[in-house]
């Protein structure tokens, strides 16, 4: 039975309808879990930037934020684990007229993946990274992340996590972002703002999501449902716009600061590359052109 | 008299519980019923609350519901289908 | 279709087996390289460094091998032909994303120019212990093509021939160099442009919404057609089982479907992925089996056995995976022995014992660091057929 409360427009469809690949739903992810949110943000954030949906490409990378890409009607990429950057860094150099947005989960980006996220920040690669951190990794179960809060108990620290979790939009601010900024599930306009300025940004931009996993860290910390942690992120969330980085970090209960931290401008890798080449050799530099493979 | 309204898809509900807590007008709760999966969808409890503000359809990780206003809905449609 | 001029270097030069292998990728249509400095490759990537520019394309050394191996996948899907290249170790770290691109059917190229192993080894020194490990390297059961020159010269013919096979099977193409053949210096004749023979990439024609990115076309070559993001297909592709739409389909009967296509798209083009070089073979008692700088050596002992009026025959593969068994087989009906010099402790051997079915097979192995000693050949060539 599909009870469907309507008027006036039976034909109306989800503004997020027409970016899902409808004969994949049902989704996979659990009651409760933010990463359908962050998915309704983005295509807020789509529609509302008039983005070219042709040019505009979705890079994964493994985990349940992972599987955002093969949901996403568009040109879209499941890579491998830690690696959604690098392979956006090939897609990107090859093309530049595409818009390439990587949306991958904090362990697949700061642990195996954190390597490649520094250095593209360093180069400033012009890549939109949405990084939906719940904490913790989802889909194998429930283990320690980098981000993992001290005094959390996942499946490898059964006893407890005794190390610091990392502090994202500082280490992304530190190896040269240009834009960086954290929000959580509850913040959905923010997080579709934001969205939406990235798209525009060139050069590397980093937001931070954070992100309700209700099956595996809410509830073996005893932290209730999803929306319990949704109105623990209300409570304990403060804007704290062009904050410090160094002063973000999470801890388990603590204050979330959410914000824009950081939104400066420096030129792009590409901007760099391309003006080294037409410093050095002159009439000589013959640019990337358009596949010749063909 | 209500501005918007709400279009729930129930089967893909799974009663998470974020649009009936964030409506900020209240419009919303947990129906009595429920889907084939067990879930208990939302029901519209104050309807003529409703200003199609959308908050619920941002919320919603199971793209189960969304808000519009009234006569909004045509335009938005073309907007989608032009870009 | 004919190579573009902007690419093709052409003259006569004296390059090492690194620059030639460079100068072929860019006859050949590459415009888009990714590496890392790795002992005895390196050349091959600071070449391209200097050459791209000026004939229209993009280098980056990525912060490692792993981004290097799959950043040259991105730059596939964005349009371009795309290599990396590395030794050993490198290879090794490439092994998860060469099985990316074998389930994703990316075309592309893997220089490996092998130095002693296992582990660090001896960077600048050659051996051929890499052999086995293109075919396997990587997880799971797959397909790949091997290919192995034994002079500068044909570090640059078969570098061609390694992405014209990439694009015609949507397969990783293995361009298995060595130290040796790397780092000597000889003749490169690089003839103009519309001498040269270039696979296009095998793009669909078909409009988005009737194009399947996994759907075989009906040719009987199981390979489907390709689109470039940013088209307008709005495709998805995942290294997940998937089904002709591209869509994850973890099931038993999607695995059989899609791992099995993938195995046979292989081995169904099996004649057509034979390229050996072949010298009375068709009277030997002996045939010689080699491939890479071994070849050079087992040359001059073959040379030496019929001057002293032994029947002894050269095959030399350029192709070495798919191993051409029915060749071997074929062999194997006349010769008494086969006698496989390579700089390892014995890993071509094996196939070629294999598919030889009973006749004796002598490896003449070799740790590496060197090469072999002719004499030492010549030997086991003797031995052979007491």
């Amino acid at each position: 039975m599909n009870e469907e409360v309507d008027f006036e427009c039976a034909e109306c469809t989800n503004p997020v309808e027409p970016f899902l690949r409808t004969d994949r739903m049902p989704h996979i992810w659990c009651p409760g879990c933010g990463i359908g949110t962050t998915v309704n943000c983005f295509t807020r954030a789509l529609i509302d930037s008039k983005a070219d949906l042709d040019k505009l490409v979705v890079v994964s990378g493994i985990g349940c934020t992972g599987r955002v890409a093969g949901y996403i009607a568009l040109d879209s990429f499941h890579t491998t684990h830690g690696r959604a950057i690098p392979f956006a860094t090939g897609l990107k150099l090859a093309n530049p007229n595409l818009t390439v947005v990587v949306y991958a989960g904090d362990g697949d980006l700061s642990a195996i993946g954190g390597n490649h996220l520094i250095h593209a920040a360093r180069r400033n690669i012009d890549l939109k990274v949405i990084c939906v951190n719940n904490l913790i990794y989802g889909m194998t179960g429930g283990q320690t992340a980098p981000t993992t809060p001290a005094e959390s108990t996942t499946s490898t620290n059964p006893y407890g996590t005794f190390e610091p979790g990392f502090n994202l939009p500082h280490l992304v601010d530190a190896a040269g972002a240009v834009y960086v900024a954290r929000w959580t599930t509850f913040h959905v306009r923010q997080v579709a703002r934001s969205m939406q300025e990235a798209f525009k940004k060139k050069g590397f931009s980093f937001i931070e999501i954070i992100s309700p996993c209700p099956t595996l860290y809410q509830r073996r910390n005893k932290m209730g449902d999803a929306l319990d942690a949704m109105k623990y992120y209300k409570q304990a969330s403060k804007v704290k716009n062009g904050a410090p980085t160094g002063e973000v970090g999470l801890t388990k209960t603590g204050e979330i600061a959410v914000g824009k931290f950081v939104d400066r401008d420096r030129p792009d890798y590409r901007s760099l590359m391309v003006h080294q080449f037409h410093e050095s050799l002159g009439e000589e530099y013959v640019e990337m052109g358009e596949c010749s493979c063909s | 008299m209500a501005k918007g309204t709400v279009k729930i898809v129930v089967e893909r509900c799974k009663a998470c519980g974020f649009c009936v807590e964030f409506c900020p007008t209240k419009v919303l709760a947990l129906s009595p019923a429920f889907n084939s999966k067990g879930y208990h969808p939302p029901h519209m409890v104050n309807p003529e609350k409703c200003s199609g503000c959308d908050l619920c359809g941002m919320y919603c990780p199971d793209f189960a519901i969304f808000g519009y206003k009234k006569g909004e809905k045509a335009e938005q449609q073309e907007a989608v289908h032009e870009s | 279709m004919k190579a573009d001029p902007a690419g093709v270097l052409t003259g006569v030069h004296f390059l090492d087996g690194d620059h030639a292998c460079c100068e072929g990728a860019l006859a050949a249509g590459a415009r888009f390289a990714a590496g890392y400095p790795i002992t005895p490759s390196t050349e091959v990537v600071e070449r391209f460094a200097a050459r791209v520019p000026k004939v229209g394309g993009t280098f980056i050394q990525m912060e490692d091998e792993l981004a290097s191996s799959i950043a040259i996948q991105g730059a596939v899907w964005g349009g371009a032909k795309a290599f990396t290249v590395t030794s050993g170790p490198g290879f090794s770290l490439m092994m998860e994303h060469i099985g990316y691109a074998i389930m994703t059917e990316t075309p592309c190229v893997f220089v490996d120019v092998q130095r002693g192993g296992p582990s660090t080894g001896l960077p600048t020194l050659p051996a051929q212990s890499d052999m086995m490990q293109a075919r396997w390297g990587s997880h799971g059961d797959y397909e790949v093509i091997a290919l192995c020159p034994n002079s500068p010269q044909e570090c640059f013919d078969l570098a061609i021939t390694a992405f014209n096979l990439s694009e015609k099977y949507r397969v990783p193409v293995m361009f298995m160099m060595d130290e040796c053949v790397g780092h000597m210096t000889e003749k490169v004749i690089i003839p103009p442009a519309d001498e040269i023979e270039v696979e296009p990439r095998r793009k669909t024609s078909k409009k988005p919404g009737a194009y399947k990115p996994y759907a075989v076309n009906g040719d009987g070559t199981l390979v489907p057609e390709i689109a470039h993001a940013g088209e307008g297909y709005k495709f998805h592709i995942t290294g997940l089982t998937h089904d002709e739409r591209g869509y994850p389909a973890m099931t038993v009967a999607a695995q059989q479907k899609l791992v099995g296509r993938l195995q046979d798209k292989i081995r169904r083009a099996a004649d057509d992925l034979v390229l050996v070089e072949e010298q009375n073979t068709n009277d030997a008692d002996v045939v010689v089996v080699s491939y890479g700088i071994t070849s050079r050596v087992a040359q001059r002992a073959i040379d030496s056995a019929r001057a002293k009026g032994m029947k002894v025959g050269k095959l030399r593969l350029k192709i070495v995976w798919p191993f051409p068994d029915q060749l071997i087989k074929k062999l194997a009906r006349r010769a008494k022995a086969f006698v496989v010099p390579e700089l390892n402790l014995g890993q071509i051997s094996r196939e070629v014992e294999r598919a030889a079915a009973g006749v004796k097979t002598v490896c003449v192995p070799h740790a590496g660091g060197g090469v072999h000693r002719p004499e030492d050949v010549l030997k086991a060539i003797q031995e052979a057929v007491r």
